[in-house]
Formats: C-alpha cells, structure tokens, sequence
C-alpha cells in the first residue's frame, strides 16, 4: 500500500513569527489557519480532520478544537517532537485515502519566547530519564553535542565545516523578509559565538522564538477544484527509535535512515531528481547526520557536503531556503514550516529565494534528540 | 533532582547497588543480551525479566561533550565532562568525569567507575581514567 498522490497540500501559513507577546498559543494557530485557508481557498466548515502536537496543553488535540471551534471526525496528536508534523502529513495521507477525512488540518503554535515559564518543555528525572539526570547534560543541546563529539572523532569533521552551514542558512534569511535573523554571517562569527557544550557553538544551535503556522492536507477530488495548483505528497516514511541520547546505537546514523529510504522507494525519485531540500536545523550537525542518513553523500563525508557555501543561495545545492531554524524561526517544534516552505518553492512564490523551476523537494523533519525522523517527498505537475 | 518516586521498581535494585559500589546491569537469560538501563524485558529478543549482573565498571569513552551552559541545578560546576562509556560487558550508559579537568579526557580513553553522591545525594556511577 503506498501513499503516493493520497492527497496534496492546498494551503500553508505561518502567524506572526519571533516575538510575539500580544497573542496565546492557541490566538497563534487560529491565526495561522485563516490564512492557510484563504490560501487554499477553503473554509473552516471545510475541515474534518485535525493533526496538533505541543508541549503546551494538557490535552492539546481537545484544546484547540474547542478553541476553533470544530468538531473533526478524524484527530492525531501525535508527539514526537519537532518531526511531528511530518507524521502528521504522512498521517493524513492515509486518513484520506482510507476515507476518514478530506480536509485535514496540521497546526501549531508556541509562545516560548513571551511566555517561556508556561510553555516550553518540562525537564523529566523519571523512568529512563533516571539514568542521565544525575549528569547535568543540558537539553536536547548536550545530547546533539555528543553525536557531534563522535562525528568529529570518528571521522574528522570540524567546527569549521559545521559553521559554513549556518553562514549559508542566513544567507538564505537575508533574502526571506520574515527571517528573524538577516545580518551578515560569518564563519569566524560562529565559530566565535561561544561554546554551549562541545564541540557545539552558540550559533550552531536554533533560535528560540514565538510562532506559529498551518498546513492544509486535501483529497484528490477537492485538489483539482481548488484555484492554486496542489502540491501532491508522493512519498512518506517515518521512524522512532530512542527517547534519550545514551539509548542510540549508533551516534552518526539517525532515524533518517530509515524513514529517507522508505520515501525515496514509495515516490519512485532519486536524490538527483530533488531540486530543493528542507532538512530539520535544530542544530548545525543535525543537518550533516540527516544528509548522510538520507544518502545525499557517504557516511562521514557531511563535512565536506555543506562546506564553503554549497548549500547557501549561490551553491548548487539549495537547502533550508527560508533560513531555517537557525535564523528564520524556532518556536520549539520547527517542523511544520519546513512543510510551509517546501511547498511555496514548489508553487513558484518565494521571490528573492526562490529556487529556479522547482518542481520536486524533499522534506526531513528530525525530533527528540535525534529520536524520531520523518521524510516527504513533495511534488507539482 | 528531588522526586520521591525515586527508585522504582525497575531501577531499585540499580540504586542499592550503586549504594553498595556496585554498577548493576541485566542480562538476557535467553539471548544473553546485556540490557542498559535495567527494565523488565530484553529489548533484543523480547525475553521477559532479565538477570541482574554485577559488571567490572571498566569501559571506553564513546562520546564526550564538555558542558559551558548547564542546567540551572548545575550552574556552579560547569564545565564538566558528560560522557557515553561502553562497558566491557556490552551496554552503554550516560556518565561524568569524576574529578579533574574535564579536557583531560577523550573520546576512546579508558574509564573506570567510582562512586559519588549525585545531586540528590544518592550514590551515582561518575567515572575515572582506568
Ligand atoms: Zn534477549
């Protein structure tokens, strides 16, 4: 069973973006989904099927139906971090294609930045999480720090190599006027910015800001009645395999692995056939793990893959095109907007960077501490 | 970390022995996998109740990070060494540097552990170049 073309993706919006301390989490979301629906050309009556995820509620899926009002026949909160909303795409897919829905809505949204003691992630010392408390490894920052520490070891891989990869992501901020952070960038910047805990920087790690954005999931019937042409998903595939860092097998190979695998084989594309890629930033060196763990090159050659301005706006392999977590917007769980820029690449509407005739993009959504992976492969016609 | 449903009933017996200077594991008693953190199955074969094991406490360093901005509860110590050991016997679990200047350790050193009360007081597994 595949989902190949199960459903398309009619409309995506962000709300306001970094600080926003005039709005709630759920003000957010509501704010987000007008606009994902004006832009699909659907109406809220429309939705029957919702997709949340945050650390933010008590009961997220029941709060923020209430709040918009719906009563969805089909609901997901499914929780594994910042990949959440891939899942949820992948989920959707299949809830339309079994006929459970057919107008699915992926929401978030978080205030951290204005409300930070409300809603940002509870720090736990029970059940497994026991055997790593006692040590002070700050979170999730230390545990990305210690697969770095063993890409460095292993392979050779450098602070260096890391911090071209956050030059070229704000260098694709400058071109994104809701980026948060446009200046200038340099290699000696990050590199300078300070350790948090080795062998990673300061601005190796994301932001942390407000936020919030929409995704609106359509049947293939309700696609081809709408105005803008549908961005289709043609592969998905996901993967969990740890909770905390000490229970990952292997440091250097991520859940991607799998999950990339699955994807590229149900889309029916190779790597060379992508010509944008939106690939979970929460960190410098999450995005070299993901690139190898999803075949773009061999096991510890990422260094050198995003090295020297390759993946930046004059490189020959776009990525993160919004200017990603690093400098766009991280509101906790980032892997919502990488579904809303991958599919305004694919529609032509992204202006200054915008991608020459892009017309397949793969997104990878990482989340945990390098915990759970989903990847989609997007396309239009 | 204060919580007072600490231990529980899987890791009990881990903290007695940490108590007793001993570092406990389980091992499966049909696949003879070594099972870190102790828990009630084996996550290879899916044999229930593993054995408990007394393991030598003697590894290597498999990754390391030196923390600068720690969690607030740890603010006066950084910067430390947070370490993954692989333990002779084939586990790995999360650790620290015991003692002494947290550069003067790498990734592939051997270790060796000693017991020192954790933040809560209660005796925890830190380690030690062997
Ligand atoms: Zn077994």
């Amino acid at each position: 069973m595949s989902l190949k073309r199960a459903c398309a993706i009619a409309g995506v919006a962000e709300s306001r973006l970094g600080v926003v301390p005039d709005s709630t989490v759920l003000s957010l979301q509501a704010e987000a989904l007008v606009d994902a629906l004006a832009d699909a050309g659907l109406q809220k009556s429309d939705v029957d099927g919702l997709l949340v995820s945050g650390a933010w509620g008590r009961l997220p899926g029941l709060q923020i139906a209430e709040y918009l009002g719906i009563q969805p026949a089909y609901s997901d909160s499914t929780m594994v971090g910042g990949a959440s909303f891939e899942f949820h795409l992948g989920h959707a897919a299949a809830a339309i294609q079994a006929g459970l829905c057919k107008v699915a809505v992926i929401l978030y949204g978080s205030t951290q930045r204005s409300r930070a003691d409300k809603y940002i992630f509870q720090i736990r010392n029970d059940l497994g999480y026991q055997y790593e408390a006692p040590y002070g490894l700050p979170t999730p920052v230390g545990s990305y720090a210690l697969a770095a520490s063993r890409h460095f070891a292993q392979y050779g891989t450098t602070n260096e190599q890391l911090a071209d990869l956050a030059v070229s992501t704000r260098e694709w901020a400058a071109l994104n006027p809701k980026a948060y952070r446009r200046e200038p960038l340099t290699r000696e910047d990050v590199l300078g910015s300070g350790p948090i805990a080795t062998p990673l920087n300061k601005l190796d790690c994301c932001l942390f800001t407000d936020g919030g954005g929409a995704v609106v999931v359509v049947s293939p019937d309700i696609a081809k009645t709408l105005d803008k042409p549908p961005v289709w998903l043609l592969g998905q595939g996901e993967s969990v395999s740890h909770a905390q860092i000490s229970e990952m097998r292997d440091l250097t190979i991520t859940p991607a692995a799998k999950s990339g695998a699955r994807a590229f084989e149900m889309a029916g594309v190779t790597h060379s056939d992508l010509d944008v890629v939106e690939i979970y930033d929460s960190f410098t060196i999450t995005v070299l793990l993901t690139l190898e763990s999803l075949g773009f090159c061999p096991p510890g050659t990422g260094g050198e893959f995003i090295a020297n301005g390759r993946t930046g706006p004059s490189g020959e392999f776009p990525l993160n095109t919004n200017g990603g977590g690093l400098s766009y917007c991280h509101p906790g769980q980032y892997g919502i907007f990488l579904i809303i820029e991958a599919v305004r690449q694919l529609r032509g509407e992204c202006d200054a960077r915008q991608v020459a005739d892009a017309t397949l993009a793969l997104i990878s959504g990482t989340g945990g501490v390098l915990s759970s992976n989903s990847t989609c492969i997007l396309g239009v016609e | 970390m204060s919580d007072d449903e600490l231990p529980d009933p899987d890791s009990e017996p881990y903290w007695q022995g940490a108590a007793s200077g001993e570092l406990l594991y389980r091992r499966c008693g049909s696949c003879d996998a070594a099972i870190f953190y102790p828990r009630s199955l084996c996550t290879e074969c899916g044999a229930p109740d593993p054995k408990w094991a007394v393991s030598k406490g003697i590894g290597k360093v498999y990754a390391c990070s030196i923390v600068h901005r720690p969690p607030p509860s740890f603010k006066d110590q950084a910067p430390y060494a947070v370490l993954l050991v692989d333990l002779d016997e084939g586990f790995r679990m999360m650790s620290r540097l015991a003692e002494g200047d947290a550069e003067s350790i790498s990734i592939g050193d051997r270790v060796q552990v000693v017991f020192n009360d954790g933040p809560d007081g209660r005796p925890t597994p830190y380690f030690i170049p062997a």
